[in-house]
């Protein structure tokens, strides 16, 4: 995909709908397409975190592995989501697996490449944050209503 | 001497169990004979006071076809001595009815918007009657979209029916999990997810949600979140009900009485007394 059509498509995620066409721009210079086919491991436990991913289309499990109780999904994503915050802070390494539900395409932003361009562009580094913050703030509310186990029965 | 001929809200009335039938692991449905009263009309939200002769009453809520008032069904969970009680009985075998009692779902004011049937665990059996109605009456509405959540893909409440309305190409239908294993192909994660993916335009829908008080916080505040005005929210309330007609005053919910004003409220009306820990 050309570097102006990628921008395109990059622009059309919910992470990045909003931004300028600058930003986007500056940002698709880190960007490459990625297919994860159904049952593929995008990423496993422990390994160096070095792309973030927002999800275009398809569904993906996030899971941990506990040697008693086998693979738990704690969460799916899907299309308009992101996923790899850990490619943003040290010590890059990923903290669950992820592995293709259905079929997935997405955009892999290069970890080193966007840190790089957070740091040189402060304005870019705001209007990207901020995005990132809300959807980290989404998912630490779920993460708060998923630990209440709120539907177990009680007399 | 004012002597009433209407019938007395305190007693019970003797009606057989025709079908009974296990839902999943604790939770099963009764469908009662009402063929000798005529039916049993009742609107979607309303519940029943059932007494297992001897153990005491408890409320349950109508699970049944509003559409089919000559079918009585209620869905329960076992997890105290009522309800217990009732899970030892089978088919054949009778229980005293109170009721239809309490408001109803809003549901022919929210014809001709967006409905978003929102409902977690055993919280789809209130809410089913509505799914019934606006399934018969499909053209009423714009979108319709019914989102479930629960705790693991075992407990996945009327998993069949579901998966039925799944295949309409005119509602959306989406279940998540709390929990699950790898085998699991479907969503994992809180049902308030759902919401924000959910197909319907949040200026003109009416939701109604109904699960656990804090299930239902987070997904009325994830639909505020996304525009949807806090008036055409709606939510039912679980409370100690005894009388079923507002006398006793076990359910007292700030000024009103779950059993007469609710259970069904509208959100903005209770919204602060959710949050205030005496009540």
């Amino acid at each position: 995909m050309e570097k102006e059509s990628l921008a395109r498509s990059i622009a059309q995620h919910s992470l990045v709908a909003g931004m300028s066409d600058e930003h986007v721009d500056f940002l698709s210079g880190c960007v490459r397409n990625v297919r994860l086919d159904e049952g593929q491991l995008l990423f496993r436990e422990g390994q160096r975190a070095d792309e973030l991913y927002l999800i275009r289309s398809g569904k993906i499990a996030l899971e941990i592995h506990d040697g008693a109780r086998g693979t738990i999904v704690v969460e799916t994503v899907g299309g308009g989501d992101a996923l790899g915050w850990s490619t943003l802070f040290p010590p890059y390494r990923w903290g669950l697996d992820a592995r293709g539900i259905h079929l997935a395409h997405l955009f892999a932003i290069d970890g080193a490449c966007l840190r790089a361009k957070l740091e040189a562009d402060h304005g870019f580094g705001y209007a990207f944050t901020r995005r990132l913050l809300n959807e980290v703030h989404s998912r630490l509310q779920r993460a708060r209503l998923q630990t209440l186990d709120v539907y177990r029965a009680r007399p | 001497m004012n002597v009433s001929s209407a019938p007395d809200p305190m007693l019970p009335e003797p009606l057989r169990i025709t079908r009974a039938k296990r839902e999943m692991h604790g939770v099963f449905t009764f469908e009662l004979d009402v063929s000798a009263r005529g039916g049993f009309p009742f609107l979607p939200g309303q519940f029943n006071m059932l007494y297992p002769f001897g153990a005491g009453e408890s409320a349950i809520s109508i699970s049944g076809d509003p559409h089919q008032p000559d079918r009585l069904e209620h869905t329960i969970r076992a997890v105290g001595a009522v309800t217990r009680a009732l899970e030892r009985l089978g088919r054949g075998d009778v229980v005293g009815v109170r009721g239809p009692f309490g408001s109803a779902w809003p549901i022919r004011e929210a014809e001709g918007s967006d409905l978003v049937v929102i409902a977690g665990g055993i919280g789809l059996a209130p809410l089913r009657p509505v799914v019934y109605h606006a399934l018969r009456r499909r053209e009423a509405f714009g979108k319709v979209a019914l989102l479930y959540g629960t705790r693991t893909p075992d407990d996945i409440l009327y998993r069949k029916e579901i998966e039925r309305w799944r295949g309409r190409l005119d509602v959306e239908v989406e279940v998540t999990v709390d929990t699950a294993g790898s085998d699991w192909r479907g969503n994992t994660g809180v049902v308030t997810k759902l919401i924000s993916r959910a197909a319907f335009d949040p200026g003109r829908a009416f939701a109604m949600i109904c699960g656990p008080e804090i299930m239902m916080r987070f997904c009325a505040r994830e639909l505020e979140r996304l525009g949807v005005s806090l008036d055409r929210i709606w939510i039912t309330m679980e409370r100690n009900m005894r009388c079923g007609i507002g006398l006793c005053g076990h359910c007292q919910f700030g000024p009103s009485f779950v059993c007469k004003d609710g259970p069904v409220y509208r959100y903005d009306r209770v919204q602060d007394l959710l949050l205030v820990r005496e009540v």
